[in-house]
């Protein structure tokens, strides 16, 4: 397959990136490419410009402070799996990145590319939404709550550039997630997490605006947290996908059974086994 | 057109290409490393799989590039002196190849999985770990006896706990 022509770009730093992306036609940016550049060989996408930001130190790095765990963007899906500072503050999200794809996709993927991108089934969003992280760019700080607008759509301006996600730090939290036989994609996947009398619930690969969080189940098991506290009644399957993975009510129901699964896997570096 | 020059099996070289050339691409057309094989195209059945900067990646999904100044291996760079990597000769021992398309991104997945996996390497390890990789012979029994055999060879520790 090959791709239409197009210009590659090694920016100096973010404003460079910035002004690269301003200069081009129809320019985008590069992180690990595991979605671009299969894109673009199928011809679905043939951005003029190329703006490599993985070229770019300062968005890479794993670091905590005040209860908040910091991943820059370019960060790789490999190195959130086997950070010993991950693991020790969020072993859920170490468990999430290390079900991501396979060995040599987490070796490219970055989390910045995956959260850009919002596939319905990516599993970064999941997390993001729910432990309540702030998507920092290059010019403001957004709540994931404001980040994810539906399917491949993000709160994102023409230009803007993630530099990092900070993950408040959580007392327990928990992925759970079914896979696609073929494809390893999430059909669901599901996010807990506590801090303080705060629960949240979010999932991902089922909703049909792409991930979402889960009120009425927040609510139960902030009552009680606990996996009898959740109900199919908290689901609403009408906000569901459809398609040849499953139907909503199939979709709901998993839901249910996931998240008495994360909830039976807090703290643990785990997801789908 | 963009000028890339990276280490390839040890020799640096250079090229000037297109700037949306492959990395699989400029192995094998560029630089006639055919032993770097193209299975899907579609990132998915992990064949071209060669190491960058020491670990394994599908290079039908990196930009040329994108491997600007670094360290490229494939399945030509692991012999040497016309002695067999301990990878290959585990394959050779078990025998575990069928039509021979998938093996190059085998070994080298196989290669990285036991350079780089931080614990013990058991059969359910090696069988999800190399998920990545596609035999369309289906023959991944030898396959995986193959790299359980590589990795006491190569991981002291392993052949100990035996």
């Amino acid at each position: 397959m090959v791709m239409y022509p197009t210009r590659y770009h090694r920016p100096r730093d973010v404003c460079d990136a910035v002004r690269l992306f301003a200069a081009g036609e129809d320019a985008t940016y590069l992180a690990g490419g595991h979605t671009l550049l299969p894109t673009m060989k199928l011809r679905l996408a043939h951005p003029s410009d190329l703006i490599d930001l993985c070229v770019l130190a300062e968005l890479h790095g794993i670091s905590t402070q005040d209860d908040v765990l910091s991943i820059g963007a370019t960060t790789l899906h490999r190195e959130v799996a086997d950070s010993s500072v991950v693991r020790r503050w969020i072993p859920a999200l170490a468990g999430l990145a290390a079900s991501i794809g396979d060995r040599h996709v987490r070796n490219r993927g970055t989390i910045g590319g995956s959260v850009a991108n919002n596939d319905p089934a990516a599993d970064y969003p999941a997390a993001v939404l729910g432990l309540g992280a702030i998507v920092v760019t290059d010019r403001r700080r957004i709540a994931a709550d404001a980040f994810f607008v539906s399917m491949y759509e993000t709160a994102l301006e023409p230009g803007e550039i993630i530099r990092r996600i900070e993950f408040p730090i959580p007392e327990q939290a928990g992925y759970a997630k079914f896979r696609s036989a073929a494809s390893r994609y999430a059909i669901a996947a599901v996010f807990i997490s506590k801090r303080g009398a705060i629960v949240r619930v979010t999932v991902t690969g089922a909703g049909s605006a792409g991930v979402f969080r889960l009120r009425a189940m927040e609510q139960a098991l902030e009552k009680d947290f606990l996996p009898a506290s959740v109900a199919l009644s908290q689901i609403d399957s009408g906000a569901l996908l459809s398609d040849l993975n499953g139907t909503p009510a199939y979709r709901a129901n998993l839901i249910a059974v996931l998240a008495r699964r994360a909830l039976g896997r807090l703290g643990e570096a785990q997801s789908y086994k | 057109m963009v000028l890339v020059s990276l280490k390839v099996n040890g020799a640096l070289v250079s090229r000037e290409v297109e700037d949306e050339t492959l990395l699989a691409a400029l192995l094998r057309e560029h630089l006639n490393l055919t032993g770097t094989h193209v299975g899907c195209d579609t990132t998915q059945c992990g064949c071209c799989v060669v190491h960058l900067n020491g670990r394994s990646v599908k290079s039908c999904a990196v930009l040329a590039a994108q491997a600007q100044g670094g360290a490229v291996t494939t399945i030509e760079g692991l012999a040497k002196d016309g002695i067999l990597h301990p990878v290959q000769e585990a394959f050779h021992q078990c025998h575990a190849l069928q039509c021979g398309f998938c093996t190059p991104g085998m070994i080298m997945a196989a290669l990285d999985l036991i350079e780089n996996h931080p614990g013990p390497l058991t059969e359910d390890v090696v069988r999800e770990e190399m998920e990545g990789n596609l035999c369309r012979c289906t023959g991944y029994h030898n396959i995986v006896k193959a790299i359980l055999s590589a990795a006491r060879a190569m991981r002291p520790t392993e052949a100990a706990a035996e």
